[in-house]
């Protein structure tokens, strides 16, 4: 019988694995909860291994994991401060859910400046990696909508964080990995909606061309972003769906309906996804749209997570995990790298699920360690196989890094301290504004001498 | 700065005794939601303000907060009607203060199990004495308390806290029993283990309530008026056969 005594207070040291989205590496770690802004240091005085602060676990890899630590969940501290619907200026503490941003914003009539494919990470988490959505080419990054932060360190200061404030620790800060402090507060810049839907519009291609084209002509559009089919070859490689949309302009009711939640109840067998089905479900996504254009209005939560309705669902990968890819290659390079890239994928014979297409734009981010950059960015997951994925990996990566690009640290696991270190040259000035007590498995794997 | 979109008629007025635990502040960002006016009371001044700073964002038509330490049953008239004073009356009063205490020092010191007893029975006694006659008065109201399965029956692990909870149980069937008549709700609530928005996600805690669903069932449960709660739902089939077990076995268990 569980203790039906213990709360929240009595279970607020437990030992337990917190596993990454891609549920790859996992290692044991100390779970020390912040429920309250003044948590940290106080909490962390005596501690030895060090400490990380960690959002949802959202990324896939180890930027939210420390090996042997202690991991400072910071989702208990999730109280809003203040909000002002003249400005859309939103305040909120770091462990607040862009999910629950939403809640609180749509019926307001706001909308977050720029969200990831899914609503389950934390303010916290989304500035530590400064993450992108399908408007970095109007937007920028998620960083660039941080007014202000509060930037609380391992020696008890706590450091205001703006473009005029601390400006060196608020370049840091933004796409800073979690380890320059723990980030207690933040102030986001919401945008004004009149309507919870999308005027969506989706279009077929063939090849990095037509893509390309599509991406021209839609140089307005707030939102884009592709599907491509890894697994096609020949006369169909490189085929897929361009995906773009912007709020709707037309006045409709901000309230949410009623939804009904999956969850994906159990782990699928190793074999449930190989070559064959994610193939099969590669060329069903594509024809599902049977005509070459179709417009829809469409509600936010399918157009931006068409994942989320499905909680979980990285247990279809099996008990191995999965694997994220994500590079951005310059323009000067960007289709080359891309198709290259593309035909490395399809004769490794290892079948990506998903692959996210998209062009960055030139909006600059503030964060010192940003990922984004203009060029082209494409996602793949791959379900882990020892043998065979991390050999891939490396090609990949070293492809990347001969045309010029870089990999994004929140969906990686595999990535060498020669190929971060190539990525990243600002590594080394960045690293004088970490916390002497923080530190993460990423990074320890990562500045690690090559 | 703060909106209230959807304000319906006159605001509830909710007083809130422990407004910093978990079940109580979740309970009351959806009172907010649904315009409330609201008066706080906690232990820590700084973590009070984070709270009332939230529920005012999330749509509190009134918030006003006390610092005070509820052990201290002497400041308990002076509180209360300042509070009632502030609200300008009150609809309900959610009383959700309280402590685990240490077990295993209880059984060794004295001291250490009456301070238990003490904030978990003297001090809420104290509380509902005053606001069950301020609501008698008045023929209105609602008293909603928590209490907790672990006074529906003594357990080595944690005796000391659920006779605690036991007491307070059977002081709120009482009365119930006297001011249900003068029309006056005595709520009982008995949550089981609950876990907050920290424990999401992560694989161990299935078993666990999810706070957020506590607190809507704490809510509908103060709408329809009912007398007791055990929330989850499932805690009162489970708590039914563990109240039945004989002592004779119920003695050589491990609970
Ligand atoms: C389905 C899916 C779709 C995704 N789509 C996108 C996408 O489109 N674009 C994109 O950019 N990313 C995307 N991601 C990745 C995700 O947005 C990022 O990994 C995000 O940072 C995760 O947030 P989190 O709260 O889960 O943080 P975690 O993963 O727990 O932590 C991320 C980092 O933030 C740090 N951190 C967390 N909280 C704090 C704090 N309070 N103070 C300081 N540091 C902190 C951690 O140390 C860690 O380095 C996606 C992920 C999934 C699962």
């Amino acid at each position: 019988m569980p203790d039906p005594t213990a709360t929240e207070e009595a279970t607020s040291q437990v030992q337990s694995p917190f596993e990454s989205w891609g549920r790859y590496p996992t290692y044991g770690a100390k779970l020390l909860p912040l429920h309250w802004q003044s948590d940290f240091p106080a909490l962390t005085a005596n501690l030895h291994n060090g400490a990380l602060p960690v959002g949802m676990g959202r990324s896939y890899g180890d930027v939210c994991l420390l090996k042997d630590g202690n991991l400072l969940v910071t989702t208990a501290m999730n109280r809003l401060i203040d909000f002002d619907p003249e400005t859309g200026l939103l305040t909120a503490e770091a462990g607040v859910t862009l999910a629950q941003v939403l809640d609180f914003a749509v019926p307001r009539g706001f909308f977050l400046p720029v969200t990831p494919g899914t609503k389950y990470v934390t303010l916290g988490g989304a500035i530590a990696n400064d993450i992108h959505g399908k408007n970095h080419h109007t937007a920028g990054t998620f960083g660039r909508h941080v007014t202000r932060f509060e930037l609380v360190r391992s020696d008890g200061s706590h450091l205001l964080c703006s473009p005029t404030e601390n400006p060196e620790f608020y370049a840091a800060t933004i796409g800073g990995l979690g380890l320059t402090g723990v980030i207690t507060w933040a102030t986001l810049r919401l945008k004004p909606i009149v309507s919870r839907k999308i005027d969506y519009e989706g279009i077929q291609f063939h090849g990095i061309d037509e893509f390309l084209d599509l991406t021209n002509q839609a140089k307005d559009i707030e939102y884009t972003v592709s599907w491509v089919d890894v697994t096609s070859k020949g006369r169909n490689f490189a085929r897929g769906v361009f995906m773009q949309g912007d709020h709707s302009a037309k006045k409709d009711d901000l309230r949410p309906s009623p939804k009904p939640k999956l969850i994906f109840p159990f782990e699928a067998p190793g074999f449930a996804l190989n070559a064959l089905t994610v193939s099969l479900f590669n060329t069903a996504f594509f024809h599902k749209q049977i005509h070459k254009r179709a417009v829809a209005l469409q509600d936010y939560e399918p157009f931006f997570y068409p994942l989320d309705k499905v909680l979980r669902w990285n247990r279809m990968y099996g008990k191995r995990g999965l694997l994220q890819f994500q590079y951005v290659i310059p323009w000067e390079h960007a289709k080359e790298g891309t198709v290259a890239i593309l035909r490395e994928v399809a004769k490794s014979g290892l079948a990506s699920f998903l692959a996210v297409l998209k062009a960055f734009g030139d909006v600059p981010s503030p964060g010192m360690m940003s990922f984004p950059k203009p060029g082209i960015t494409l996602a793949l997951d791959f379900p882990i196989k020892p043998d065979k994925s991390f050999p891939l990996f490396q090609r990949l990566a070293d492809m990347t890094l001969e045309f010029g690009g870089r990999l994004y640290p929140a969906k990686d696991a595999a990535m060498t301290a020669h190929q971060f270190q190539s990525f990243y040259p600002q590594w080394e000035q960045f690293a004088r504004y970490r916390d002497p007590m923080i530190t993460s498995s990423f990074w320890e794997r990562v500045t690690q001498n090559s | 700065m703060s909106t209230t979109p959807q304000s319906t008629s006159t605001p509830r007025k909710i007083l809130v005794l422990g407004a910093t635990s978990g079940i109580a502040e979740a309970t009351c960002r959806i009172w907010a939601s649904q315009g409330a006016s609201l008066f706080l009371v906690a232990r820590n001044a700084e973590k009070l303000a984070a709270v009332a700073a939230d529920l005012k964002t999330r749509g509190a038509s009134y918030v006003d907060t006390a610092v005070a330490d509820l052990d201290d049953t002497d400041q308990h008239p002076s509180l209360l009607a300042h509070a009632v004073n502030s609200l300008t009356g009150m609809d309900i009063a959610y009383l959700a203060h309280g402590v685990l205490g240490d077990q295993t020092e209880a059984e060794r010191d004295f001291n250490t199990a009456a301070q238990i007893l003490h904030t978990n029975f003297m001090a809420p006694v104290s509380l509902l004495t005053w606001l069950a006659n301020f609501c008698v008065q008045r023929h209105a109201g609602t008293l909603a308390v928590l209490s907790s399965v672990a006074g529906d029956r003594g357990r080595k692990s944690n005796y000391v806290y659920g006779s605690s909870k036991a007491g307070l149980s059977a002081f709120l069937d009482g009365l119930r029993n006297r001011i249900d008549r003068e029309g006056v709700t005595v709520l009982t609530i008995k949550p089981g283990p609950t876990k907050t928005a920290m424990t999401a996600g992560m694989p161990k805690s299935e078993k666990f309530a999810d706070v957020d669903s506590v607190a809507e069932s704490i809510v509908s449960a103060i709408d329809k008026r009912r007398d007791i709660l055990y929330v989850p739902f499932q805690w009162q089939p489970i708590m039914f056969i563990i109240r039945n077990i004989p002592e004779r076995i119920f003695k050589k268990l491990n609970l």
